[in-house]
Formats: C-alpha cells, sequence, structure tokens
C-alpha cells in the first residue's frame, strides 16, 4: 500500500496540491484522475519522489519515502516500475536491451538468466519477434507495451503508470489497461495510474482518486461512479451529454 | 555554481555497475576521439598555414635570425594554439551534442525512467563522458600540435620562402619539455569543462525545443568562456 498524507506542492507561488491524502491499495488499480491542470501528474510524481512535495508524507507500506537517505530511495526504487506517458524508452537500445537495462544494472544474473527474463516478461505483454528492433520502428502501442515489459522485468511491488493510454486508439487503449491491471493481480503489486480517459476509469477503476484543482473531489470505485451524485463527477466522468443519457439508462435498467 | 558543484559530486559518486560504465566509456572515445578527428585535421592545417604566413610577414625585414621561425612557430602552436583553437572547436561539436543529448533525454523523462530504476543518473550519464572525453582530447590535441607544426613547415619552405633547414633548426632549439606538460595539462582541464558545463546544461534544461537550443548555446558559449579563463589561470600559474 502507499499513503499520501497532506501533500502541498506549489510551484511559483501556485498552489497545485493543496492537502492531497488518500490510500492506494495493494492489488488493486489505483486510478488518479481528472481534468487537466488538476494535479495529477504532479502528485504521481511526487509519489515516485520525482518532485518533492513542500509539506505532507509519502508511506510505501511501513517506510517514510521521503525521511529515507539517498542510498535507501535508491534500494526502494529497485522495488518500483513506472511506465512514462512518452514510453522513456532508450532510443539508441533495441527492444530487448531496453527492456534487459535494469538486470544489466541492478543484478548479477547470468546473461540466460537475464535474457529469460526478458523474454517472460515480452511474452507477458504479448510481444514477439521485435528483440531485436529499436523503439522507433514498432508502433506507439507496441511502445507501451516495451514500457510495460521493463517496469515489470525487475518484479516491482509498485507500478506507476502515467497517463499509459495517451495516444492509443480505444481498443489497444483497453487492451493496455487490461494488461496492466492483470499483471497488478498476478504479481500482487500496488498500481498507480494517472489517467483521464474514461474507459480505463469504468473498466479497471478499483480504487478511484478524483482531483479537482489541487484538492481531492472524490474518491470511489467505479461501482460507486454510476451511483454517486457528486457534483465533480458529473461535471467531469459525465461531462457530454451522450455520456449522461447512458449513464441515466444505466440507473433505470437497475430499477 | 553551488547547484554546478553539488551535482560534480554525483556525478564521480561511486558507479552502480562498472561493467556497463567501461562499455559506455568506450562508445564515448569512439564518438568523442575518433568523431573529431576530421575537424581537428581541417583545423590542424589551417592553424599551422596561418601562424606560419603571420609569422613570415613580422620577420621579414629584421635582423631576427631566419631559423626563428621554427622555434616561434612551435612554442605558439604547443603552448596556446593547439590546446586552446582545437578545445574551442571541440567545445562546439563535443559541446552542443553533449548537451542535446542529455538534454533530449531529460525532456522524453528517459532521466526520469532511470531515476525511479534507482540508478545515479549523473554518473551515469557523465562519468564516461569525462573519461572519454579526458582519454581523448588531450590525444586529439597532440595529434593537432603535430599536424599544425607539419603544417607551418610545408607553409613556410613552400610558399613563405624560408629553407627546410631553417625551419628545423629553429625547430630543435631552445626545446623545454616543459611546455608539452603545458599544453597536456590544458588539453586535461579543457576537456573536462567541455564535458562537464555542456552535460550540465543538457542535464537542467528545461521543457520545450527553445528551452533545448538555448541549452546547447548556453553549453557552447560557458565552454568556451571557461576554457579562455583557464588558459589564463594555467598560463599565470605554470608560466608567469
Amino acid at each position: 500500500m502507499i499513503k499520501a498524507i497532506n501533500i502541498h506542492k506549489s510551484f511559483d507561488g501556485t498552489e497545485v496540491l493543496k492537502g492531497i491524502t488518500f490510500d492506494f491499495r495493494k492489488s488493486k488499480t489505483n486510478l488518479i484522475i481528472g481534468r487537466s491542470g488538476a494535479g495529477k501528474t504532479v502528485l504521481l510524481k511526487t509519489l515516485v519522489g520525482l518532485i518533492t512535495p513542500d509539506e505532507g508524507e509519502v508511506w510505501y507500506d511501513d517506510i517514510d519515502f521521503y525521511k529515507l537517505s539517498l542510498k535507501e530511495t535508491r534500494k526502494l526504487r529497485k522495488k518500483v516500475g513506472m511506465l512514462f506517458q512518452g514510453n522513456a524508452l532508450f532510443d539508441s537500445m533495441t527492444i530487448e536491451e531496453n527492456v534487459r537495462f535494469p538486470l544489466d544494472m541492478f543484478t548479477d544474473m547470468s546473461f540466460e538468466e537475464k535474457q529469460e527474463q526478458v523474454n517472460n516478461c515480452l511474452d507477458r505483454v504479448e510481444l514477439e519477434g521485435v528483440n531485436d528492433k529499436y523503439p522507433a520502428e514498432i508502433s506507439g502501442g507496441m511502445q507501451k507495451r516495451v514500457g510495460i515489459a521493463r517496469a515489470i522485468v525487475m518484479n516491482p511491488e509498485y507500478l506507476f503508470c502515467d497517463e499509459p493510454n495517451s495516444g492509443l486508439d480505444p481498443k489497444t487503449a483497453l487492451i493496455i489497461d487490461e494488461l496492466i491491471q492483470s499483471i497488478t493481480k498476478e504479481n500482487n503489486m500496488t498500481t498507480i495510474i494517472n489517467t483521464h480517459d474514461m474507459n480505463s476509469v469504468m473498466e479497471i477503476g478499483e480504487n478511484i482518486l478524483l482531483l479537482d484543482n489541487g484538492e481531492v473531489a472524490w474518491t470511489g470505485s467505479r461501482e460507486e461512479i454510476m451511483h454517486t451524485d457528486n457534483k465533480y463527477i458529473e461535471n467531469f466522468i459525465f461531462a457530454s451529454p451522450f455520456l449522461k443519457k447512458l449513464k441515466n439508462q444505466a440507473l433505470g435498467s437497475y430499477k | 555554481m553551488g547547484r554546478y558543484s553539488l551535482w560534480l559530486l554525483k556525478v564521480f559518486s561511486k558507479p552502480e555497475k562498472t561493467r556497463m560504465y567501461y562499455n559506455e566509456v568506450l562508445r564515448q572515445i569512439e564518438e568523442i576521439g575518433f568523431g573529431s578527428l576530421k575537424i581537428v585535421f581541417i583545423i590542424s592545417v589551417f592553424i599551422g598555414a596561418v601562424t606560419a604566413i603571420q609569422l613570415s610577414y613580422q620577420f621579414g625585414g629584421t635582423l631576427i635570425p631566419s631559423y626563428y621561425i621554427g622555434y616561434t612557430l612551435r612554442e605558439m602552436i604547443i603552448v596556446d594554439l593547439a590546446p586552446t583553437i582545437t578545445s574551442l572547436v571541440l567545445a562546439g561539436k563535443i559541446g552542443s551534442s553533449i548537451a542535446a543529448e542529455i538534454g533530449g533525454m531529460r525532456q522524453k523523462e528517459i532521466i526520469d525512467a532511470m531515476e525511479i530504476m534507482g540508478l545515479n543518473t549523473p554518473a551515469f550519464l557523465v562519468l564516461p563522458k569525462i573519461v572519454g572525453a579526458v582519454f581523448s582530447v588531450p590525444l586529439l590535441i597532440i595529434l593537432a600540435a603535430g599536424l599544425s607544426i607539419f603544417s607551418g613547415f610545408v607553409t613556410a619552405t613552400a610558399l613563405a620562402g624560408f629553407t627546410p633547414a631553417d625551419f628545423v633548426k629553429g625547430l630543435t632549439s631552445f626545446y623545454d619539455s616543459y611546455t608539452v606538460w603545458v599544453m597536456i595539462i590544458k588539453a586535461f582541464v579543457f576537456s573536462f569543462i567541455i564535458v562537464t558545463v555542456s552535460a550540465y546544461h543538457g542535464y537542467f534544461v528545461k521543457r520545450g525545443s527553445i528551452e533545448l537550443g538555448k541549452a546547447g548555446t548556453d553549453a557552447i558559449v560557458y565552454s568556451s568562456i571557461l576554457i579562455l579563463v583557464a588558459d589564463y589561470v594555467i598560463a599565470q600559474v605554470m608560466m608567469g
């Protein structure tokens, strides 16, 4: 589990996070949702230590993240995997080398063991025959899968995904969502996804944090979304008349 | 300056996996050393030729013995022209490339991805470049000095009316190996400046293509200024 307690962060006098407190649960797909500029990415980067909060605490199970020394932080980070919005793959390395990179850097595994682990991860994300290709030679959806494979190659306990569906068509986005969710269950990870893709919210949102203007506007699960009359949810999730109509129809069929 | 110093401390902290650094050092030697051979060859030919022509103009009609051209050209090239001009040109070539490479990695979140993996990114990205440059640049500068002197010899004898015997006599007169050490020390210091200043500007680049371009420009400008300042300091300390 990851706990955020009273997180505050300002940039140049503008307060972006205004006291966020939330529990991200283990073995669940935890979603941070909200409009553009709501503070999602800042919160995600604060949780992972890429941005230091002005105030507040972040706990990884029983470890106070911001009390760790640099050495301890680096040790903890070996238990963390992250999928970046732009994938952050190394252009000069092949797919195989990209996925193998954390193993090369941090393990004493033999080449054969590393190769087996890399192939297992690539199989898990359903990528075959791309080992020797470079990131620029494969599609955006495939690059996302490589990013996931690299994020899970060290068997992390915590997985962070920043906008995993951005730039993908709805079908590929759905496949990526299902992949992240099933990997979360299989590996019993704490997964935190930052998204504004409504399909993701409704498909895999088991523990959702809605941010609005740097504050917690709503928390709950995808099932609860359908039944809440929270104005932020109404304005954000069911912003379009089409979705409003769908919701009303769905609720009608419940009755 | 404070941030640069703190960042340098991270650059020189213990590497995670020496083997990965070793491979990267070899790549840097190839890129910085072999990749700069052509430009070093071109500038060296012109440094030697221009120096020979200007010295021949200065010496013309004076009582200075004609063999002094070889001596003066050798001293000018070894002590200052080869290390300083070569380094200034390399600051443009290598410096902009390092700033763009590391800055691009920052903007594409690749550095963040490495940080998340638990990597000491200043060390992993910069230390191999420093080692590669500190190994390659002095060799390039020694090569530049040799080529410049040869080019000066050809120009002085073929175009400026000096005899090969006079030039060689001057070249071998009053030789003091101390000047070569001055050149080598300059080469080490200048290569360190080029890599660290350029990498620093790339590492802390902000978002956007304009910022990336600015980082490249700053890398070249600040490296060049610092090279000239260091040139003065070394001259003052070692020859003042």
